[in-house]
């Protein structure tokens, strides 16, 4: 036995396919290719099957990490998407966007001497090979309830709450207010990081199970939560996001040329402005692109900028490569593709021409100092450091907050000093009797697998609230 | 869809009228609020201030200009035809109060939005004395209606080709020396707006416009619709579309409303090329 661990721990990580980073970073196809059953084989076989595994413990919805595994690496392809959907309704989404490197993976006792276990791949394989071949038993239904269940929003954690809900036999209505389901993953993430084909053959797949989509749907414009009570749901789960951008409120900010990232990521993948004129909404092709701030967002816009024919797209962040939130895989395939890294600068004012539109964007030099509250480096202005950055496009990545739009329409929803909704950690019961909240509306912006996390603990407590009144 | 069940052309078929089946948002539209239209699967996300709602009916009514490809779109789809996407209603009510004597100054398809907050002024109990124009007689629309709607119409033509020739500022003006005005409304081109609200912020009365700017998803999301407003910003969204025409940098709105201006040009001319094969 002891022998066997010691040869398997020599196979090394197997890497995924990936298009070359010259090429890629001017189409919007998918980065990574996809595993061959080949090595997804060679890859599972190197997972030790732990007895105590910790790689469980570091999955927001406590997906059966080895049960997958054992399934793949004896050739049981289906089994294992049956097993990963016990848990989690969408691995093909989490399999390309979740921070594995943080959560299964990062825990994952291989890491500790070498590589760990590719879960995320691994995951992404086994939802794709089951989205090519559709041999899996359907999900099972239990029996009607005659319970209906409101979900407000259709990114990742409303789509959990409505998977988790509609196979116990409530009835699931999700209103959206775009004009196309998935929220963030639709709006937000990029094609080349995530097909939009996958979103909705998600959402397909929820349908087929009776889920409702109400596309065009404002809950608080078009219909209140009140009046979703009066037409007689038990139960509403809020999910909405974060989706009011932060600007960085610095002169000139207001010139063509200078957008949020959500408006920059919404033009081209919700509207898919990078397929104009073929579609009709335009988006500004930068030549020299700069994007403020350092998470995935703004790796996104980066990156998008360079396959919209920017000759530079630069990262401008105000602290240095070791506080980047991104995760680590976007900063690399950022950096492969040709992305540029300005560290420890802030932007001072944007500069612009007689016509309104953006020319340049004058910065200052930063330096680390003390440690600040979240326990990160505060950066120190350098006096003196003005310098000017040629650019023609400007986007503005650095966080969003709470959209108030059903919150202040909503009366009695407790929110907290920024506008966020008080929700409970354990059950994601917020003030309001039968309503529930999760995701970013709750937390703040946070991750697509947190947000379904919280998804699934509001639906476990609405199963309850529905089943005993609870 | 959205079904089309009324449309009509106006102002020599450059601006046209859908009545549009949206029950829900028929239903809690107020004056001043804006909707956004989606003609098919392609399309554009397009703001629409309403003309006017039947909450019994169940529909909508929404008055454009045809200005470039999208709204040449919405232009060929005939009754009975929809759009595929309408989203609403958005952003901000007018505020309808009983104050006096109130003037409403409308330009272009601006007539359109001012005439339901018109009546509005009219029915709580303000004496209304109306001012609309155009560049000329043919281009103007909705007389009948704003007549009905307002004490007192005054019309203007650029050209004198009917009612008084000049712009509705030089009636306005005349106006404000007679009449103890208490509130003006003006909505129109912005050049109209920024021009009245130079007129009235010399005699210090209380000026509302509404704007619309470029605009994605219209619930506060993208920003694209940002305006300052007395040095901050705003968005035109979910803050407007009305604001305080005193407060309103209206040069940064217009170079802003440019920001797409040659995309819009060329995709205009593909399909009106196209239409002729």
């Amino acid at each position: 036995m002891a022998e066997k661990k010691v040869k398997k721990e020599k196979t090394p990580r197997q890497l995924m396919p990936e298009q070359e980073a010259s090429i890629r970073a001017k189409n919007f196809d998918e980065v990574p290719t996809g595993q061959s059953e080949e090595t997804a084989l060679i890859e599972a076989s190197r997972c030790i099957q732990c007895k105590k595994p910790a790689c469980i413990d570091g999955c927001p919805v406590s997906v059966d990490i080895p049960g997958f595994i054992k399934l793949i690496r004896d050739g049981d392809f289906t089994g294992a998407i049956s097993k990963i959907w016990e848990k989690n309704g969408l691995p093909a989404v989490c399999g390309r966007v979740c921070p594995q490197e943080l959560q299964c993976e990062g825990k994952c006792v291989l890491g500790v001497k070498g590589e760990p276990v590719a879960i995320g791949n691994l995951e992404r394989f086994a939802a794709d090979y089951e989205r090519k071949n559709r041999k899996a038993p359907k999900l099972e239904k239990k029996p009607l309830t005659g319970k209906r269940v409101s979900v407000v929003g259709s990114g990742p954690s409303g789509l959990t709450v409505a998977s988790d809900l509609i196979q116990k036999g409530h009835e699931v209505t999700i209103f959206e207010a775009f004009h196309k389901p998935g929220g963030v993953l639709v709006y937000g993430i990029p094609e080349f990081r995530l097909p939009k084909e996958i979103v909705f053959s998600e959402v397909a797949g929820l349908e087929k199970l009776g889920v409702k989509l109400e596309c065009n749907s404002v809950v608080g414009r078009t219909v209140s939560l009140e009046e979703l009570f009066e037409e007689g749901y038990d139960a509403i789960f809020i999910g909405v996001g974060a989706g009011l951008p932060t600007f960085l409120r610095v002169p000139g900010e207001n010139l063509i040329g200078i957008m949020s990232a959500n408006e920059y990521l919404t033009r081209s993948n919700l509207m898919k402005a990078y397929l104009y004129p073929k579609y009709d909404t335009p988006i500004i092709r930068g030549k020299n692109v700069i994007t403020l701030g350092a998470g995935n967002v703004a790796m996104d816009a980066a990156r998008t900028a360079l396959r919209l024919g920017a000759e530079t797209s630069r990262i401008v962040y105000r602290r240095s490569m070791q506080e980047v939130p991104a995760r680590a895989a976007e900063v690399h395939h950022a950096e492969e593709e040709g992305v540029e890294f300005y560290f420890l600068t802030s932007p001072v004012k944007f500069n612009g021409n007689e016509k309104g539109r953006l020319t340049s964007m004058t910065g200052l030099k930063m330096e680390l100092g003390e440690p600040d509250d979240s326990g990160r480096r505060r950066p120190v202005l350098i006096e003196g450091s003005e310098f000017d950055l040629e650019c023609d496009l400007a986007i503005i990545a650095v966080g969003a907050g709470p959209n108030p739009l059903l919150t202040q329409s909503t009366e009695g929803l407790e929110l907290n000093k920024w506008g966020y909704v008080v929700a409970d950690s354990k059950t994601g019961k917020t003030s309001i009797k039968g309503v529930w909240a999760g995701g970013d509306i709750v937390t703040g912006s946070a991750t697509v697998i947190l947000a379904m996390g919280a998804g699934r603990v509001a639906a476990d407590s609405i199963q309850k609230y529905l089943e005993l009144g609870i | 869809m959205f079904k089309i069940v009324r449309r009509e052309e106006m102002s020599q078929g450059n601006v046209i009228l859908n009545e549009i089946e949206a029950p829900l948002i028929a239903k809690k539209a107020k004056p001043g609020q804006f909707v956004i239209l989606k003609a098919n699967e392609t399309g554009e996300r397009i703001p629409l201030t309403m003309a006017d709602t039947d909450p019994e009916k169940g529909t909508i009514t929404v008055i454009y200009m045809v200005v470039g490809k999208s709204t040449l779109l919405f232009k060929e789809l005939k009754p009975g035809d929809g759009y595929q996407d309408v989203i609403g209603p958005l952003g901000q009510a007018t505020h309808l109060e009983k104050l006096g004597t109130v003037v409403c100054v409308g330009g272009g398809t601006g007539i359109a939005v001012l005439h339901s907050i018109t009546r509005g002024l009219k029915q709580i109990g303000n004496k209304v004395i109306s001012i609309i124009g155009a560049r000329n007689k043919d281009l103007l629309i909705l007389e009948d209606q704003m007549n009905q709607a307002s004490h007192e119409l005054n019309v203007c033509t650029d050209d004198g080709s009917y009612g008084h020739k000049g712009f509705v500022t030089d009636v306005l003006k005349e106006v404000l020396e007679k009449e103890d005005v208490k509130l003006v409304v003006a909505i129109g081109p912005v050049p109209m707006m920024k021009f009245v609200c130079q007129v009235t912020k010399e005699k210090n009365v209380k000026t509302l416009v509404s704007l619309n700017p470029i605009m994605i998803d219209g619930t506060g999301m993208c920003g694209g619709c940002r305006v300052s407003v007395g040095g901050e910003t705003k968005f035109a969204c979910v803050d407007g579309p009305e604001f305080d025409g005193h407060e309103v940098d209206f040069d940064e709105l217009m170079l802003r409303l440019q920001a797409y201006s040659e995309d819009e040009k060329k995709s205009y001319e593909e399909h009106v090329c196209s239409l002729k094969g």
